[in-house]
């Protein structure tokens, strides 16, 4: 997905930093990678070190750092939405409203990102450090005790150590209920790839909610 | 030895004793930035004091009991029932305090074929930091 815009913006003094967060490590990763043929830095984050660093709850999120390592965009998603909820669950098809939804969002981060790359500081879509500060997400002990269950509970399962492992992924998934990274990764861990038959029921308690959150730039939907 | 679990990665070290994680000073600190000082518990420009005259209860020799510091500095940590291994976190009010210094934490992560990549090593570019996963 970030190939082409990389190699469009490479010569700016730009990086692409990709981090697959995949508890089965290169198992679950390698397929994607490897269709990618991506030429930018692709790592894989067995145990979501970046969700604890950055306070992630689900993906795409994203970051953007500029040249001397400070934050210019905190946490966000990375260009999706909800339109998502409307899709057919049987044939996985968006309506055409939903289509272009995606389009249109996708379309704008991206256009947004390469304003940024191009203009640094004088882009509209880079916060200054009071913005950026305030769009810092809050968290709590809880979550932050929940990414330790978290990182315990993969280990243990990677470890064979699955029953265990199981209770110290729930306990991370009770404190950390708005982490989808955690909920689903726990899924996954047992499905191995299989969809989740209870995504679709976890989603529809969110009811108004959002699943992605809000990105707050000018002009996106 | 113990396993440890942090943000910065795997570590093998240490032994436990109980409830205790006995760790020389110097992997604490390589695990997790924390060490302990004459001023008390400290990581980066954070020092949380030893309780007065219960110091001997964090330390024995040249060894310090992780899980007992953690505890008292209000960090999390956890184990496995078998205490063999230790997950070691970090509070949210420091790591809010962090992201609000809008430093980007650095981490360390390998490619498909373990070769280490470090997020510092791009500084002098912009960085586009991007998740995905494949579940």
């Amino acid at each position: 997905m970030w190939q082409q815009l990389y190699d469009e913006l490479k010569d700016y003094g730009f990086m692409v930093f990709a981090v697959a967060m995949d508890s089965r490590g290169n198992e679950a990763a390698k397929p994607w990678i490897d269709a990618a043929k991506s030429t930018y830095v692709s790592v894989i984050d067995a145990e979501h070190r970046l969700a604890d660093l950055y306070n992630m709850v689900n993906v795409p999120e994203a970051v953007w750092i500029d040249e001397a390592g400070k934050i210019v965009r905190p946490t966000e998603v990375a260009g999706s939405g909800d339109y998502f909820r409307k899709m057919d669950r049987q044939t996985k098809q968006l309506p055409e409203e939903g289509k272009v939804m995606r389009e249109t969002m996708r379309a704008h981060y991206m256009n947004a990102l390469r304003d940024w790359v191009k203009n640094g500081t004088k882009s509209q879509y880079a916060f200054d450090s009071k913005a950026a500060r305030a769009h810092v997400r809050p968290q709590s002990e809880d979550v932050a005790l929940g990414h330790c269950w978290f990182r315990l509970g993969q280990h243990l399962h990677n470890a064979g150590k699955t029953d265990e492992a199981e209770a110290a992924l729930a306990e991370a998934s009770r404190l950390h209920p708005d982490s989808w990274n955690i909920w689903r990764q726990m899924g996954d861990l047992k499905l191995k790839g299989q969809p989740n038959p209870d995504f679709w029921a976890r989603v529809d308690t969110l009811g108004d909610k959002r699943y992605y959150g809000k990105i707050d730039m000018p002009g996106m939907p | 030895m113990a396993t440890l679990l942090t943000e910065r990665g795997r570590f093998e070290a240490g032994r436990s004793d109980g409830e205790s994680l006995w760790l020389s000073s110097a992997a604490l600190g390589e695990a997790t930035g924390w060490e302990l000082k004459p001023e008390g518990f400290c990581r980066d420009d954070i020092c949380v004091p030893l309780p007065p005259g219960r110091e001997a209860e964090f330390k024995r020799g040249n060894e310090v009991d992780a899980a007992r510091l953690f505890r008292h500095a209000g960090q999390p940590i956890v184990a496995s029932r078998d205490k063999s291994v230790w997950s070691l976190g970090t509070s949210a009010g420091i790591r809010t305090n962090a992201l609000e210094n809008l430093e980007a934490p650095d981490v360390a992560l390998p490619d498909l074929d373990g070769k280490i990549h470090r997020l510092s090593d791009q500084r002098g570019k912009k960085v586009f930091l991007s998740t995905w996963a494949s579940w």
